[in-house]
C-alpha cells in the first residue's frame, strides 16, 4: 500500500483498517498529530488529506486517497506558516498538546475563508477541544493571521 | 503601578536555607567536588553525576558548558502553566542572560528540588491568618517538607517555592563567574559587570564568556552575603516574557510522554478492572495472543489496580488485541450505583464523625436558641469529575543492565522513583525518572499508576523499552476523581439581612488516604483532611458564629487532586449560599460580600474592581444577568463576575470578568492566561461534566459523554491583576473555584432558578 505523507511516498505493508494516526505515529515516526480520543471527538489528530482537514484517528489508512499533510510540513524550519507565526505572536499554547490539531484546523479554515467571521471560526474550530482553555487566544491568532492574509 | 503596591512580598518560605541548596555544590565534569561550604549540609547537586563533556555545574539549577551553552534546570512539570518560562526567568534575571539564550531542562528526580511551598500551603490554616499559631503550623509543615523532600508540581506552588531559591541560584553562579574573571584579569570582582552571558571589565575593555570561565568558577565558593536584585533592577521579572517552549508547541515537536520513541521499542496498552480496586478472577487471552503484532499479554496486579496489558508492535494493534481479551472482573469495593453512593454521602452527612478547623463564636448555641423558621437552610451536591487531560495517561520504561529508566509525563518525580523502585525491587539509585512535557496535568499526573504499569511491563520485555499508552476510555474510566460531595448550609440573619451565624457540614470521600493508599499503601493516613472544607472554612468573611464541619465518607472510589481540589466544590456551595442569603432579604450580593470581608481590604479591593469592570448593578438588556463570586485559594484572592444571556431557552455564557490578587506577579501575560484557563476549566465542569457509576463501573468513557467547553461556547474573558496581598500566591488553580458559583448565581439572577446540584446542565440548557 502506498501512502504519500508530506511529499514522501511510503510503501507500507499494513492492514487497511489501521487508522491513519497510528500509521503516522507508530510506523512513520511522525509525532505532530496527537492521540486524544480515538473517536474523532477532540481534533488533536487533525491532518490534511489533499488540503481538507480530517481526523486521522478514525480514518482507516485503506480509505486515504490523496496527499497527507501534517503539521511538520505546513511551514519550514526557516519560515513558519503564517498561522504558526500568529500562534507565537499571540502566545497561544499552554500545555500545547491540542495545538497541532488546532493549527491544522485553522490553516484549513483560512484557506477556505481568508477573512472568517466569529461564526466561521466557531464552526471550524469547535471540533478541536482544548482543556487549557486557549480558545480566546486561538480566536485572536486566527484574526491576526487573517489580517495578514488580506494584507498579502 | 504605584510604589506602595510593590513593597517586597513575603514568601511564606520564611527562611529557606539558601546555603543548603546553593553553596558549595559546584563542580566540573569529572565529579571533582570542591569548595564545599559546610554551613549546613544540604542535598547533593544531582547534576554532578550526569554532566556532559565540557559542562560545569554551580548548583542544582545551573549548568554552563565551555561553548557557552547555558542550561537552567526548571525542576517542575511544564503542563501549560508556564514554569519553563517564569522559573527560568528567575535564574536568568540574576545570571544576566537573555531567556532565548538559555536551554531549559526539567532535570533528574532529586530531593534537591523539593517543593516546600506546596506543603506549607497544606497547613490547616486560612491563607489570611498571619497569627502566631498559624505561623506555627506553617513552620511545622516547612520542617516536614524538608524531611519528606518531595519534588512535585501542584498546589499552584511552583513560583512561590522558586521565587527566592532560583534567584539565588542565578546570583550564586553569577558571583563565582565574576570571581573567576577577577582572577583571570587580576582585578577585584567588584570592578566587574555581567551582561548577556559575559563578564566584563569595563575599565580595561576585557571580557570573557561564561563558558570560558565556567570550569574555574565552578570550583569557587560564592560570597556569603549575596544580595538579590531589587524589583526596580529587574529586566525580565514582572514583565511578560515569550514562552520558552512556544516554538516546539506550534511545530508539533515530539515533546510529550506519548511521543517518546526509543530504539527497539515495543508498544503496549493496559486494561484494568473497571470495577475500580476490584480483583481479576480470570483472564482468557487466547484470541488476543494470535492477533497481528501481539507480542505478549501480561496480567498486572498492583497497588493502583488489577488487570492486564497487551504488548505489541504498534499501539493500535495493542488496543485491538486488548478488546479481544475476555476477563472475569471481581467487584468494586464501593456501592455499585451512583444513587447508593449518594445515599452513603447522605448517611455520612447525617451521622458521620466530623472535624472542623476553625470556629468563630458559638454557632451551635446560636442555632439551638433560634426557632426553626428563622433558619435559612440549603443543600448542595456535586458529582465526581474526571481530569480528562488532552494527553491520555502514558509512560515508557526500560529495564536494562540493572538500570530502570522511566519516561513519564508526571507531577511527582521523586515519588515515582521511590514507588517504582519498590515495584521493581530495585534501589532508588537504579531508577532514573525522565520528566517529559505534560499534555495537561490538573493533578492527575501526580499519581503513580501510569508509571507503575510501564515499569511492570518493562520487566517483561527482555530489556526492550515499552511505551504504554492508555486509550481515552481507559483514562476516563480509571481516573482518580474529584470527589463527589454533599453539604448542608444553615444561616441565621439579623434585621439588616446579614448572617449572624453560619454553619455547614460537608460530606465527601477524603482524598489524602485515597492517595496514600495508592502511593505508599503501608503508611497510615488518618486525621483531618483539609481538602474536604478548603474554599469554605478558610475564606475572609467575618461572621460572629461560624463553623464548617467535615465528615469523611468511607467510599472507596479512588479520589485525587483535581485542579483547585476542595475549593472546586466548597466555593460553589458557600458562594451559592451567600447569594441565597442576599436574595432572601433582597440584598445586593456584592454589598453582602463587601460587608463580610471589610476587615480584609485585599478582598474588598478585588470585589470592588471586578464590580467596576463589569458595571455591576447597572441595568442590563432584557434576557441578560450577572452573578458574582469570590474565593481565596492557594494564596490568591479572586473575584469574578459571569454574565449570561438567554437565547431561545438556552443559556449562553457571554462574558467573564476576573480580578486576581496574588501579591506579586512575575509574568503578567502568563498569570492572566492561567486565570483564563482556570475559568474555562471551572465553567467546563459546571455546564455539563459528571462521572456516574452503574454496576460498579464509571458510565462515561470519552469526550462524547464527558465533554468540556468548546470554542463556540467560550465567553469573552477580561482579567485584571492587583498586587495588594502581602504574600505571594499561586496562579494555576485559583481561577477555577469562583467561576462555578458565579455562573450559578448569574443563572439565578437571570431566571430566579437556584441550582444547588452540579452540573448545572441538569436543570438548564447551555448554548
Amino acid at each position: 500500500m502506498k501512502l504519500s505523507v508530506n511529499g514522501t511516498v511510503h510503501d507500507l505493508d499494513i492492514e487497511p483498517e489501521m487508522p491513519l494516526l497510528w500509521v503516522l505515529r507508530d510506523e512513520l515516526d511522525i509525532k505532530g498529530p496527537k492521540f486524544g480520543c480515538g473517536i474523532a471527538a477532540c481534533g488533536a489528530c487533525t491532518v490534511h488529506v489533499d488540503g481538507e482537514p480530517v481526523r486521522s484517528c478514525t480514518l482507516p489508512i485503506g480509505d486515504v486517497e490523496g496527499e497527507v499533510t501534517t503539521i511538520e510540513a505546513i511551514g519550514s524550519a526557516d519560515s513558519l506558516h503564517a498561522v504558526q507565526q500568529a500562534w507565537i505572536e499571540e502566545q497561544v499554547p499552554q500545555c500545547g498538546y491540542c495545538q497541532s490539531g488546532q493549527i491544522m484546523s485553522a490553516v484549513a479554515l483560512l484557506r477556505e475563508i481568508p477573512n472568517p467571521s466569529d461564526e466561521d471560526i466557531d464552526s471550524a474550530l469547535s471540533g478541536n477541544l482544548c482543556r487549557c482553555g486557549t480558545y480566546p487566544a486561538i480566536r485572536a491568532a486566527i484574526r491576526r493571521a487573517a489580517t495578514k492574509n488580506i494584507g498579502a | 503601578m504605584s510604589e506602595q503596591q510593590h513593597k517586597p512580598k513575603k514568601s511564606r518560605l520564611g527562611k529557606i536555607a539558601r546555603r543548603t541548596f546553593l553553596i558549595g555544590t559546584g563542580a566540573i565534569a569529572g565529579g571533582l567536588a570542591v569548595g564545599y561550604y559546610s554551613y549546613q549540609r544540604g542535598f547533593d547537586n544531582p547534576l554532578l553525576s550526569d554532566l556532559d563533556r565540557g559542562e560545569s555545574t554551580f548548583n542544582p539549577f545551573v549548568k554552563i558548558a565551555t561553548d557557552n551553552t547555558i542550561t537552567i534546570i526548571v525542576p517542575r512539570a511544564e503542563m501549560g502553566q508556564g514554569v519553563t518560562t517564569t522559573l527560568a526567568a528567575l535564574v536568568a534575571e540574576e545570571l544576566d542572560v537573555a531567556l532565548d539564550a538559555v536551554t531549559v531542562e526539567h532535570g533528574p528526580a532529586s530531593s534537591a528540588y523539593l517543593n516546600q511551598a506546596m506543603l506549607i500551603d497544606a497547613a490547616p490554616v486560612p491563607a489570611f491568618d498571619d497569627s502566631f499559631t498559624a505561623g506555627g503550623y506553617r513552620g511545622a509543615m516547612e520542617i516536614l517538607s524538608k524531611f519528606l523532600a518531595i519534588q512535585a508540581t501542584g498546589g499552584s506552588s511552583s513560583t512561590v517555592d522558586a521565587f527566592e531559591k532560583m534567584r539565588f541560584a542565578g546570583c550564586a553562579a553569577r558571583e563565582v563567574l565574576k570571581q573567576a574573571a577577577a582572577e583571570k584579569f587580576d582585578v577585584s570582582p567588584a570592578a566587574l559587570a555581567t551582561n548577556n552571558g559575559r563578564v566584563e571589565d569595563t575599565a580595561s575593555g576585557r571580557s570573557a564568556t561564561y563558558g570560558e570561565l565556567a570550569a574555574r568558577a565552578a570550583t569557587m565558593s560564592p560570597p556569603a552575603n549575596m544580595q538579590l536584585r531589587t524589583r526596580s533592577q529587574w529586566k525580565l521579572l514582572g514583565k511578560s516574557q515569550p514562552r520558552t517552549d512556544i516554538r516546539q508547541k506550534v511545530t508539533g515537536a515530539p515533546i510529550f510522554g506519548i511521543d517518546v520513541d526509543l530504539p527497539d521499542m515495543v508498544y503496549a496498552t493496559v486494561k484494568m478492572n473497571p470495577h475500580l480496586g476490584g480483583r481479576v478472577n480470570s483472564i482468557d487471552a487466547s484470541q488476543a495472543a494470535d492477533m497481528k503484532g501481539v507480542i505478549k499479554v501480561v496480567p498486572i496486579e498492583s497497588q493502583t489496580g488489577n488487570g492486564f496489558a497487551v504488548i505489541a508492535d504498534n499501539s493500535w494493534r495493542a488496543f485491538q488485541a486488548a478488546e479481544a481479551v475476555t476477563v472475569d472482573w471481581g467487584p468494586a469495593p464501593y456501592p455499585a450505583e451512583t444513587a447508593q453512593i449518594t445515599g452513603q454521602l447522605r448517611e455520612t452527612l447525617e451521622t458521620g464523625d466530623r472535624f472542623s478547623l476553625r470556629e468563630a463564636g458559638d454557632p451551635d448555641t446560636a442555632f439551638s436558641n433560634s426557632a426553626p423558621d428563622q433558619v435559612l437552610e440549603a443543600e448542595y451536591e456535586v458529582p465526581f469529575l474526571a481530569h480528562a487531560t488532552m494527553e491520555p495517561m502514558n509512560a515508557t520504561a526500560r529495564f536494562k543492565d540493572g538500570k530502570l529508566d522511566i519516561w513519564s509525563p508526571n507531577q511527582s518525580p521523586t515519588i515515582i522513583r521511590s514507588v517504582c523502585a519498590s515495584v521493581a525491587n530495585l534501589d532508588p539509585d537504579q531508577v532514573h525518572v525522565h520528566t517529559t512535557f505534560l499534555g495537561g496535568g490538573f493533578g492527575r499526573r501526580s499519581e503513580v499508576d501510569f508509571s507503575i504499569y510501564a515499569v511492570k511491563l518493562a520487566m517483561e520485555t527482555g530489556g526492550r523499552p515499552v511505551k504504554v499508552t492508555w486509550t481515552r476510555e481507559e483514562d476516563i474510566t480509571h481516573d482518580t476523581y474529584r470527589p463527589a460531595a454533599l453539604a448542608r448550609y444553615q444561616a441565621l440573619l439579623n434585621d439588616q439581612g446579614m448572617p449572624t451565624a453560619l454553619r455547614a457540614t460537608v460530606a465527601s470521600p477524603s482524598i489524602i488516604p485515597s492517595l496514600i493508599g495508592r502511593t505508599y499503601p503501608s503508611l497510615p493516613a488518618g486525621g483531618p483532611d483539609k481538602t474536604l472544607i478548603e474554599g469554605a472554612y478558610d475564606q475572609p468573611y467575618a461572621i460572629d458564629n461560624y463553623r464548617i464541619d467535615a465528615a469523611k465518607a468511607e467510599i472507596a472510589v479512588p479520589v485525587g487532586f483535581w485542579r483547585s481540589v476542595g475549593n472546586s466544590f466548597n466555593a460553589f456551595m458557600q458562594e451559592s449560599f451567600l447569594d441565597e442569603i442576599a436574595a432572601s432579604t433582597g440584598k445586593d450580593p456584592l454589598a453582602l460580600r463587601l460587608e463580610l470581608s471589610k476587615s480584609w481590604p485585599v478582598a474588598t479591593r478585588v470585589l470592588e474592581k471586578v464590580a467596576q469592570m463589569a458595571h455591576w448593578g447597572e441595568t442590563l438588556p432584557n434576557g441578560r444577568a450577572q452573578g458574582i463570586a469570590f474565593t481565596l485559594s492557594f494564596g490568591t484572592w479572586v473575584a469574578q463576575i459571569v454574565q449570561v444571556r438567554e437565547i431561545d431557552g438556552s443559556i449562553k455564557i457571554e462574558k467573564v470578568w476576573c480580578v486576581a490578587d496574588p501579591g506579586e506577579v512575575l509574568d503578567p501575560a502568563i498569570f492572566k492566561a492561567q486565570m483564563v484557563s482556570g475559568i474555562i476549566f471551572g465553567l467546563s465542569s459546571a455546564i455539563g461534566q459528571e462521572i456516574t457509576f452503574s454496576e460498579g463501573m464509571v458510565e462515561q468513557s470519552n469526550f462524547h459523554d464527558f465533554d468540556a467547553m468548546r470554542m463556540n461556547q467560550c465567553p469573552a474573558i477580561e482579567v485584571e491583576i492587583l498586587e495588594n496581598s502581602p504574600h505571594m500566591g499561586g496562579a494555576g488553580e485559583p481561577g477555577t473555584p469562583p467561576s462555578i458559583p458565579a455562573l450559578a448565581n448569574a443563572i439565578f439572577a437571570l431566571n430566579a432558578k437556584r441550582i444547588r446540584h452540579l452540573p448545572l446542565s441538569r436543570e438548564v440548557d447551555f448554548a
